[in-house]
């Protein structure tokens, strides 16, 4: 995972590409922390289903979020195969459980067009974008909107 | 942060120091402290905040500061009899500076109307009317701030001295002998550790002394040895000495300088002393009898240095700094520094608690050097631990010298007259406790004096002193820190409580309760005693918040009240929000931890009575009581109900209005300290949940909230599928 920081000058844009499902996903690589294998949570009551819990990240508690049970898919059948992204959000660590990490990519910021306008379902809040990269449609993810709606569980 | 912004954070931070101490010294006054020193110490804060107000040129707290000044100087120099009523103004005043200090922190306006109304109360109290003084004030001002003050008095110093010397041999002259004696220094002087100036300074104290340094052997700077002074001296001694006793001074100098001792008469000593030319040495001499420790040469260049790091640290010239008691030396740190070093100790509690996990489970036996070795690793682990929440750990004191303010402000406003006692001000909690503690107490104070104490005329009906008493008190009580706001007013009016319960459908009409549950009708979303809105209490934001940020800090709330006597509020906190003792459950194969001080009794659920009532309420029976029953594991949506395991343990639970619950969990496994990680910062809050620590294995276990968990299960929207299902 390590890239040439002469390359970087020249590119916009480095992203990390993981599998969900059959889809693939990425999110901006300077917004991962980490990237380590699945361990069993610590569940929470009440949460939302995607919330598959907390694990012990070194001493700080970090939520779990399925990203397939969040995009409106199958939750992910986890196992030690399955990796979680430790994400970093302004103030917010955040684990994104996801079925395999597949790539780095640099690209270009005008390589990415934004989402079709008249896209429905679930999946289109959580899509900033859209990229081709090697025939392959790669969607850029929104964290924000895979933040667990806290505060509301309170309802 | 550009430097001038730190600095101008530590002046608002040392300002906060200032304005409690000027609180505190104002109170001992009004409680009689008649100590020249208390007036002083008050006199001080508010010059130092103008001092550092001036430094930063936020011209209105300089301005207020300065009238307010006057007038305690005024009062310092004994000129200005203070009464009562003049110590309740400057109380006032101490409010309206610390205002005025907020305002110019948060770069928020100001109450300009407000503060001229106090200026001008001050100015009432001045004897002469506010000209002269402000022209001599002003003056004064200017030269306080000048960082050279005090090395521009030096010369002043020195020249006074001088002229003391003049006198002192003039009229020495007349009786004591006076001794020539011609001092030149040879090769090798310096070499051997001997230095002029104390050779001399040692011969003053024989008696006065004048030297004249005579530098005409002294080389070009191209042909100067450093090692050689190069000087002669011809000093003038006037002391009833013998030539021995001058010998002995120079003793050590012996055959390294040319000495020669004459004795002189005194006529022939004047014209030396009328020629004296300013040379560096001079002044040293006669200081050292004359002055105390700190040699004028010392004392200057320590001044500006002293300047650059406290900005308010010019004295006003009366009172002597040395005077000022003893304080204990302090190191302020950034409260980030700390809390990462309280992350550390959590860390390694963990750690510790991992490591004697996996030794047990190596079958070792309890004497081998490794076990003794972990326990010593484990009471060392909590050694440090308590050291650091010490840290953290701070008297209430700051916090109920602001009540105070509080209640002042609400005594005027409401026209009554109070007197607020402080007691156990020393006693510590953690830091965070007390930040958050300030909003809900001033809530109660500000209750206890709108609602709690009658007016003085009612007062007087009943028999009572027309100034009611609130006791704000704070005492360490088993592990935990109970804060009590007690008033002598007419206690809790239980008739009118029920009534306005009823009226607004809080509880049903035909409710039977006890006085108990009446007075927590008080803490009741939606309640609100006041008939009418006040300025004070009643805008519906009522004791409900009050109870809801105590209960946040992991603490309690209850009510004593006696009619005709007064009501007494308790505020139980624990003492950190860092570690908790609790007993690691587990329902459902989910570890918990819930904290022990809920905690009343354990009991196996086969001793346990349990009785069904109707549709799937079940309650224990339990010495003739029946405690309404909840399962753990349904509540948490974990099983669906009705199906609670045979050896299931029963923990009983005391709720907010003392009724035990019963809570069904699957096993206990041991009772330990565990370390608290918020959740609320990470994922937001769980119903039912207090906060998540890190068990021995390394895994995360949630820390109940079983009071939270038992006031959600009578609530009909329990968001948990099963229990709904069910």
């Amino acid at each position: 995972m390590t890239h040439d920081p002469t390359d970087a000058s020249n590119s916009d844009l480095e992203l990390l590409a993981f599998r969900v499902g059959e889809q693939e996903y990425s999110v901006d690589i300077m917004k991962v922390r980490e990237i380590r294998g699945w361990s069993p949570a610590t569940s929470l009551p009440h949460a939302p289903d995607y919330v598959r819990g907390v694990i012990n990240l070194r001493g700080a508690v970090l939520p779990i979020v399925d990203l397939s049970a969040r995009l409106g898919m199958d939750p992910i059948k986890a196992t030690s195969r399955n990796v979680i992204i430790v994400m970093q959000l302004e103030t917010q660590t955040l684990g994104v459980l996801v079925d395999a990490v597949s790539d780095i990519l640099t690209l270009q910021k005008s390589d990415i067009q934004p989402p079709p306008e008249l896209a429905n379902g679930k999946a289109n809040s959580f899509i900033s974008g859209l990229t081709i990269v090697e025939d392959r449609m790669i969607r850029v993810i929104d964290l924000a909107g895979v933040l667990p709606e806290t505060g509301q569980a309170a309802a | 942060m550009d430097p001038m912004a730190e600095i101008k954070a530590s002046f608002f931070v040392e300002c906060s120091e200032l304005l409690e101490s000027l609180e505190e010294g104002l109170l001992q006054v009004q409680g009689g402290d008649t100590d020249p020193e208390t007036v002083n110490a008050v006199f001080r804060a508010v010059h130092s905040i103008k001092g550092g107000a001036g430094a930063f040129g936020l011209d209105d707290l300089v301005h207020f500061a300065h009238r307010f000044e006057t007038v305690l100087d005024e009062v310092r120099s004994d000129r200005l009899a203070i009464d009562a009523d003049a110590v309740l103004l400057f109380l006032k005043s101490a409010d309206s500076l610390s205002d005025l200090v907020a305002a110019a922190r948060d770069e928020t306006p100001v109450d300009e109307a407000k503060n001229a109304v106090v200026i001008a109360e001050l100015e009432t109290l001045m004897p002469g009317g506010g000209d002269t003084d402000e022209a001599t004030a002003d003056a004064d001002q200017d030269l306080d701030f000048a960082p050279m003050t005090l090395s521009l008095d030096l010369p002043a110093i020195d020249s006074q001295v001088d002229a003391d010397i003049g006198e002192v041999t003039d009229e020495a002259a007349a009786t004591t002998p006076v001794w020539a004696i011609c001092f030149t220094t040879e090769k090798g002087l310096n070499q051997s550790g001997n230095e002029p100036l104390f050779l001399m300074r040692a011969l003053a104290e024989l008696g006065p002394v004048t030297a004249i340094c005579d530098t005409s052997d002294l080389p070009s700077l191209k042909l100067l040895d450093p090692s050689q002074t190069n000087l002669h001296w011809d000093l003038t001694l006037s002391a009833d000495t013998s030539q021995t006793d001058i010998e002995e001074v120079f003793e050590f100098a012996q055959g390294l300088c040319t000495l020669a001792i004459t004795k002189k008469t005194s006529d022939q000593s004047t014209p030396d002393t009328a020629d004296l030319e300013a040379l560096p040495v001079l002044p040293d001499l006669p200081a050292l009898p004359d002055l105390p420790a700190p040699s004028v040469n010392e004392y200057a260049p320590a001044q500006p240095a002293a300047e650059n790091t406290a900005p308010e640290s010019p004295k006003p010239p009366a009172p002597t700094p040395t005077k000022a008691a003893p304080v204990a030396a302090t190191v302020r740190v950034d409260l980030e520094r700390i809390d990462r070093l309280v992350n550390l100790v959590g860390e390694l509690v963990i750690n510790q608690a991992m490591l004697s996990q996996s030794l047990s489970a190596q079958n070792l036996t309890s004497n081998t050097t490794i076990s003794t070795g972990l326990d010593e690793f484990q009471q060392l682990t909590r050694d440090i631990q308590d050291s650091v929440m010490a840290i953290r750990a701070q008297p209430v004191k700051p916090l109920f010298q602001r009540m105070s303010r509080i209640v002042r402000e609400a005594a005027h406003d409401t026209h009554k007259k109070v007197r607020l006692v402080l007691e156990g001000e020393a006693t510590e909690i953690d830091k965070t406790v007390i930040e958050r503690l300030a909003d809900p107490l001033t809530h109660m104070i500000r209750n206890a004096v709108d609602h709690g104490l009658e007016t003085p005329e009612k007062r007087e009906q009943s028999g009572k002193e027309p100034e009611g008493t609130i006791h704000l008190r704070a005492t360490h009580r088993s592990g935990r820190v109970v804060i009590e706001i007690q008033d002598n007013g007419a206690g809790i009016n239980r008739e009118r409580v029920l009534s306005i319960a009823q009226s607004k459908g809080l509880v049903p009409t035909d409710a039977v309760l006890s006085d108990a549950e009446i007075d927590n009708l008080l803490f009741m979303p939606g309640f609100s005693t006041a008939t009418e809105i006040s300025n004070l209490s009643g805008r519906g934001v009522g004791m409900d918040v009050v109870k809801r940020a105590i209960q946040s800090l992991g603490g309690r709330i209850s009510i004593q009240s006696t009619p005709g006597h007064g009501s007494t509020f308790s505020i139980s906190l624990p003492l950190t929000l860092a570690v908790l003792d609790g007993m690691v459950i587990e329902v459902s194969e989910q570890t918990m931890v819930v904290p022990l001080s809920s905690i009343v009794e354990t009991l196996t659920l086969a001793d346990a009575e349990i009785q069904t009532l109707d549709q799937g309420t079940q309650v224990v029976h339990i010495r003739g009581k029946f405690v309404p029953l909840l399962d753990l594991a349904v509540e948490f949506g974990y099983r669906a109900p009705n199906v609670i395991p045979e050896d299931a343990v029963v923990l009983f639970i005391s709720a907010e209005d003392g009724e035990p619950y019963a809570l069904v969990v699957d096993t206990i496994h041991e009772q330990r300290q565990v370390v608290i990680k918020g959740l609320a910062d990470s994922y937001g809050y769980v119903p039912g949940v207090a906060a998540a620590t890190i068990l021995g294995d390394g895994k995360i276990a949630l820390i109940l909230d079983p009071v939270d968990l038992i006031a959600r299960a009578g609530s009909p929207d329990t968001p948990t599928a099963l229990s709904m299902a069910g």
